[in-house]
């Protein structure tokens, strides 16, 4: 009995042992992939915005910058629609509810080469012809430093709103959870004290499940960092510094799976040196997350 | 003795099922009305009639009367929540809101009435005090609700729903879900508030009802089957129902 519990025991580090090798692993093998580059250009790379495989000038910037604003973009759209979705769906009667809740549940298993495809026949036309120019013309938002009036239908809007729609059904599951778990009675007690029904959810069901809803912001935010294939279709793949968000851009994971097939010496270095800053951005807003969600656990006082 | 409420022929249905037969009750102002009963026998579903919580549910419906100062609030004209600050509800297990002691008593205030910073902190300290809270917990205001123990949320609970200074106070079994000593602190309050309120208590403890309330009201498969003088219904029940269920041969 004794040795099959210490095999066991055994067995189980491994396996706990394996996640953490492989963690390390991949920090280890893309920082010594990219040496070239940090060698060559040290932290400067992650803020120079050349990319010039003829003059072996690499830098990070453009890259990061569509990374950045496309994860953005997504997430100010996803949100609000989640949460509203959300809302509706665990408020409304049963079957509606459960109809809704599947329709939303089944955007999460369509493959991510079919959103790029839908983006790149369908949605890039009707932003280049009705929505871009609404925004300019009728909402008069090229006052905005960040929008032009130069419609293309590729570049960092475009690929937000493919982003939103990919990450909407996971943050909208979390927050459907978070509003079933508020105990009916917390509810109850909000409309007895004279509250509305937008009352009780932001002043109680919200705060009463802060935690749970930051965690859906955080797995739609790591989705939408990494999301590969779908950009790669509607992000215009320049490489150059986007100055709005009309124009075309280029995210890391969308640069990474674009240039790997020709690259070599130097470009490939500095591929691996941008795989190691998305995978040190992810890995940041992920310990970040626990970090936070555990400092705001502990000031509501929650024994758990 | 005045009358505050006044129930009028009131049948409750969930769905197609009929839980409230015919109930006529009258509930005298500043006074506390116990409502006893079985479990299932509609007890609280008869409470949360009183301020229209029942109406969070979509199968659920309501017949007949319910005068507040010879109002019927069941009209569909009454403001909810205009209704729901004069009719305070404390609920089965304690309640706090996600948010600091402090808050949580001033949350009603904010929802109902336009109050300055310095009247709100001293409206909150009224309610604290009224709700006999306010020396364990002046200290530490500004933690959290959820940090205070059972008994002291459900006083803070208590705190809550006279800041919003209600006429009536409804409690669903509000010592079911706490220890005997704070138990015994919350009838105490209960004298306390009867200055001031008119006040409903559901209970499962018969002693409970025959120490605290004025009134009794015993149900039985959604009826009525007595009500009167607490001291009447204990010590001299007129139908056999009451008796078998007060000296615990059933429920």
């Amino acid at each position: 009995m004794f040795k099959v519990d210490t095999a066991f025991k055994w067995l189980c580090l491994g396996c706990a042992g394996i996640i953490g090798v492989l963690m390390m692993g991949f920090f280890i093998q893309l920082f010594m992939s990219s040496m070239e580059i940090w060698n060559e250009f040290g932290l400067g790379f992650i803020v120079s915005s050349e990319w010039n495989p003829v003059t072996n000038k690499y830098g990070a910037l453009p890259s990061i910058i569509g990374t950045l604003s496309t994860t953005v973009i997504a997430l100010i759209i996803a949100l609000p629609l989640a949460f509203c979705a959300a809302l509706f769906i665990v408020d409304a009667r049963p079957q509606m509810g459960n109809i809704l809740g599947q329709a939303v549940d089944l955007l999460a298993a369509i493959p991510s080469v079919i959103y790029g495809m839908w983006g790149l026949f369908v949605l890039a036309p009707i932003m280049q012809d009705y929505i871009q120019p609404f925004m300019v013309d009728k909402l008069r938002m090229d006052k905005l430093p960040w929008v032009s009036d130069e419609f293309n239908g590729f570049g960092i809007l475009t690929a937000g709103l493919i982003l939103s729609i990919m990450i909407l059904p996971y943050i909208c599951a979390i927050m459907r959870d978070v509003f079933q778990m508020t105990p009916a009675m917390l509810k109850e007690s909000a409309y007895g004290a004279g509250c509305t029904r937008w009352e009780t959810t932001k002043d109680i069901v919200l705060k009463y499940g802060i935690r749970g809803i930051l965690g859906g912001v955080f797995v739609g935010l790591g989705r939408a960092l990494g999301e590969t294939m779908a950009v790669l279709f509607v992000i215009g793949n320049m490489m150059g510094m986007p100055d709005n968000i009309f124009s075309g851009a280029t995210t890391i994971s969308a640069t990474l799976a674009g240039n790997f097939p020709e690259a070599d010496g130097m470009q490939r270095s500095a591929l691996f040196a941008l795989g190691l800053i998305l995978l040190a951005m992810s890995f940041a807003i992920q310990v970040f997350a626990q970090y936070y969600l555990h400092a705001t656990s502990a000031k509501r006082g929650e024994a758990r | 003795m005045a009358i505050k409420i006044e129930a009028r022929n009131i049948n409750f249905f969930y769905g197609a099922h009929q839980a409230l037969f015919d109930n006529d009750l009258q509930i005298a102002e500043k006074m506390i009305t116990a409502v006893i009963g079985p479990s299932g026998c509609g007890k609280s579903t008869h409470l949360r009639i009183y301020n229209r919580i029942f109406e969070l549910y979509r199968e659920q419906r309501v017949e007949g009367e319910l005068l507040i100062d010879g109002q019927n609030i069941l009209s569909p004209n009454v403001d909810v929540l205009e209704l729901r600050r004069k009719v305070g509800m404390i609920f089965q297990r304690p309640t706090p809101f996600p948010m600091s002691v402090f808050d949580n008593v001033a949350y009603p205030l904010k929802l109902h009435f336009k109050l300055s910073k310095n009247e709100t902190a001293e409206r909150v300290e009224q309610a604290l005090r009224g709700a006999s809270i306010w020396d364990e917990v002046k200290d530490k205001l500004k933690s959290s609700g959820l940090a205070l123990s059972g008994g002291q949320q459900q006083r803070l609970c208590i705190a809550r729903a006279i800041a919003a200074e209600p006429e009536v106070l409804l409690m669903d079994e509000p010592t079911s879900a706490i220890d005997p000593v704070a138990t015994l602190k919350i009838e105490e309050l209960m004298e306390e508030l009867k200055k001031k309120f008119t006040v409903m208590i559901v209970t499962h403890n018969m002693q409970q009802a025959a120490r605290i309330s004025d009134f009794t009201a015993f149900f039985f498969e959604g009826k009525i089957i007595e009500f009167g003088e607490t001291q009447q219904i204990f010590t001299n029940p007129r139908n056999p129902k009451t008796e078998e269920y007060i000296t615990g041969r059933f429920g």
